[in-house]
């Protein structure tokens, strides 16, 4: 028995910030003053609140302490693990009351999220099979294999009314009934771990927090649809996830939770890993099947979908990651229990990878029909620097922006499709009066032009047309016609393109277009980046009255674009001037604008 | 998004890594799907997939050489040219683009004078830009080999190169 656990995060975003090392400082310390056998500690998954990382949170008082050194290390250990005193200064602020400290679901980070699919996730240690079989895993396998036939398992999905967590938002149910549907041989079941939205990361913090849950609804979705095989394809980028998936595989095989007769009944199940190389297009199932089978990831035209012939010729089931999170704990709790959470046609939660300008930036998982108010006010914290919310971008490439006056509406599958965005897997990226919207929406369509396979023409060629035209706008030398012709170019590209990523390629630019028409237009008749964004339509001034004539910015200015004597007013000659910024950096007394 | 130009510098792959690699194609040769397997250990191996290497797997598993190219120019992660001793990536995904990860890239290659994909002629640095690595709550993100950057401002990129010029 240990009197104390400390409960470090090794997700991606807190080893970046030095959990690694805070972990050894931290055992070497306990070792150092002989608590080694009263202590424990743990290496979890992802906590959410990645902005305040590396994150550590001490049992059983539950004190929260945020962006730790290993520094603080030794007085961590010697005053709170040996003499019981929290070290104050180092707790998460918002979990320090005056009578002392609150708990963190209490917090207003945590308080409104309702965590399903992150479980387990900061909760338990990821290479620890026995710690998932005491938090209730494999349980639900277990259940359906020995009280359930197949049949029941769909039914129980199918009336949980679960929807598709990659984007999509295709009912499971229905999903898993066409794929048992179809006679063959040989079936299989994949996972979609191919995150490829930027901005996006909950896949990648479930298989790092909690591995066995994906091996777990895998081998029930396996004995559903009466598969024996399956694959999990996961982005060669996150190599943590990868380890901790092997880890996982390796450990479930030999307590007999993979394999052979597993339960001792005559359901054999087996999983395998598949590396991604960097392509987005992989994350569209056709692509990922051919990827699997060690090919270009190029899509396929649909039908035969792959529950009719997918993965080597055979029915295959593909599911995402966050909707196999959820399996286990609707068998557990029943379809009515799961219907009970969010809204009538979206039950359940979502998870969203909080980013950009917000102050909490991290992972949250909430009910639907949550507002985005209430996730960027009240979870995200608001906006730093006292800067004012422009949109928030949801569904990565294949989304749209939804501007502040659509704050109140209820997040799900089909609000967020008529506000011409889309749930994707889930990024939300805020951005605030600096952001440009042209400029974004060139980001994301200089991404789709990148990872376009190639294979149609619509999506090869119109991107590419479509980004041009957004450069040509941004650089000044856009037309009101263009504006005109981008929109045609759009539809053309979505009704026209084989698969789905060349079908939402145009949203980012139809969705700003939509609220944000004005920063177009001011782009093109005015000739102005009202965010002073765009370089092209930027000029950097000096303000003579708060100028000193300190001739640093002449001494900077790499194309000597300014001039101007001693303790005199300086000016800078727009036509040399390459807009590097460089000058306004160096100024001292604020006296250089871009406008 | 690495440079997908024809490599121009002379292979000299070793008789160990050949002898490795043979290893690899062995163990998976029989297995379906096992082509990117195999092209990722490769990687690891010569830390490219120069043409030299696409021929040898070629070979040993009875697949066209075009085949093998077309799958080695598909994949962003395969790289036909080789990485510098320090391999800078800058993180330019949605995050870290609003958080002005651009603006970091342009400065890095400035300094540098490179390219996107490009590598300095000591065989010292190489920089590319790459999606997403997840840690999008510590944005603008850039790594150096294994050493990750967080909420990374221009004015410490001096610093962070110093420190890899001063390693030799």
């Amino acid at each position: 028995m240990y009197r104390s656990h400390v409960l470090v995060c090794g997700g991606t975003g807190c080893t970046s910030s030095g959990s690694v090392q805070i972990l050894k400082a931290l055992q070497d310390e306990i070792d150092k003053n002989g608590l080694s056998s009263e202590v424990q500690v743990v290496k979890t998954g992802c906590f959410g609140l990645c902005a305040l990382g590396p994150i550590m949170i001490v049992y059983p008082e539950g004190s929260f302490y945020s962006m730790v050194k290993v520094e603080d290390i030794p007085e961590i250990v010697s005053e709170h693990l040996l003499k019981g005193r929290i070290v104050k200064r180092l707790l998460y602020t918002e979990t320090v009351t005056e009578e002392g400290i609150k708990s963190l679901n209490d917090t207003s980070f945590y308080k409104k999220q309702h965590r399903i699919a992150l479980k387990n996730c900061g909760v338990i240690n990821p290479e620890c099979i026995d710690e998932y079989i005491g938090s209730c895993g494999y349980e639900a396998l277990g259940k359906v294999l020995t009280e359930y036939t197949p049949d029941d398992v769909i039914k129980v999905i199918t009336d949980s009314g679960l929807r598709g967590r990659g984007g999509g938002g295709f009912p499971t149910g229905i999903k898993w009934k066409l794929a048992k549907q179809n006679e063959a041989d040989k079936k299989y079941v994949c996972c979609n771990a191919d995150e490829g939205d930027p901005g996006a990361f909950m896949d990648r913090s479930i298989l790092e927090g909690d591995p066995h849950v994906i091996l777990e609804a895998m081998a029930i979705a396996g004995y559903a649809i009466g598969a024996d095989m399956g694959y999990i394809y996961i982005r060669a980028e996150y190599p943590i996830a990868v380890k901790r998936l092997e880890i996982a595989i390796k450990q479930a095989r030999e307590y007999g939770l993979l394999g052979k007769n597993i339960f001792g009944t005559d359901f054999s199940f087996d999983v395998d890993i598949r590396l991604g190389a960097g392509a987005f297009v992989c994350g569209e199932e056709t692509a990922l099947l051919s990827s699997i089978e060690g090919r270009r990831g190029e899509p396929r035209p649909r039908p035969p979908f792959p529950a009719q012939k997918g993965l080597f010729g055979k029915p295959t089931l593909l599911n995402n990651v966050e909707t196999y999170a959820n399996i286990p704990q609707i068998i557990l709790n029943g379809a009515d229990w799961f219907k009970s959470i969010g809204t009538e046609k979206s039950p359940g939660t979502k998870v969203f990878a909080l980013g950009g300008n917000i102050n909490n930036t991290g992972l949250v998982e909430i009910p639907m029909g949550t507002s985005m108010r209430t996730v960027i006010e009240e979870i995200g914290g608001g906006i730093p620097n006292g800067k004012k919310f422009k949109a928030a971008q949801t569904g990565g490439p294949s989304g749209g922006c939804i501007p502040a006056e659509h704050f109140d509406v209820p997040i799900d599958y089909d609000n967020l499709i008529s506000l011409g965005s889309m749930m994707g897997s889930g990024g939300l990226i805020v951005m605030d009066e600096d952001n440009c919207m042209v400029d974004i929406a060139k980001f994301f369509l200089e991404f789709t032009v990148d990872e376009s396979c190639g294979k149609c023409t619509p999506c090869r060629i119109g991107t590419k047309r479509l980004y041009e035209m957004l450069e040509k706008i941004t650089e000044g030398q856009g037309t009101v016609e263009d504006l005109n012709k981008i929109e045609e170019l759009c539809y053309y590209i979505k009704e026209n393109s084989l698969c789905g990523l060349g079908q939402t390629a145009p949203n980012p630019v139809l969705s700003t277009l939509k609220y944000f028409r004005d920063e177009y237009v001011a782009h093109v008749t005015e000739k102005k980046c009202p965010a002073g964004v765009c370089k092209s339509l930027l000029s950097y001034v000096i303000i003579a009255d708060a100028c000193k004539g300190c001739t640093a910015c002449a001494r900077v200015c790499p194309v000597g674009a300014i001039t101007g004597k001693v303790k005199e007013v300086h000016t800078i000659d727009q036509s040399k001037c390459i807009k590097c910024g460089a000058c306004m950096e160096k100024c001292r007394f604020a006296a250089i604008i871009k406008e | 998004m690495g440079s997908k130009t024809a490599n121009t510098i002379p292979f000299n792959g070793t008789a160990e890594q050949e002898a490795e690699l043979l290893k690899v194609i062995n163990e998976g040769k029989n297995e379906k799907g096992s082509l990117m397997g195999i092209l990722h250990k490769a990687q690891d191996i010569y830390g490219y997939l120069p043409i030299e290497v696409q021929k040898i797997i070629s070979n040993e598993m009875d697949i066209p050489l075009e085949e093998i190219y077309g799958i080695v120019t598909f994949y962003s992660q395969f790289s036909l040219t080789p990485k510098g001793k320090y391999n800078i990536s800058v993180c330019l995904g949605t995050a870290c683009y609003v958080k002005g990860a651009g603006n970091i890239y342009d400065k890095l290659k400035e300094k540098l004078n490179l390219e996107d994909g490009g590598c300095t002629p000591d065989g010292k640095f190489s920089i590319e830009a790459c999606r997403c690595i997840g840690a999008c709550g510590l944005a603008p993100v850039i790594t150096i080999n294994e050493d990750v950057y967080g909420r990374v401002v221009p004015e410490e990129l001096d610093g962070i190169l110093k420190k890899y010029n001063d390693a030799e």
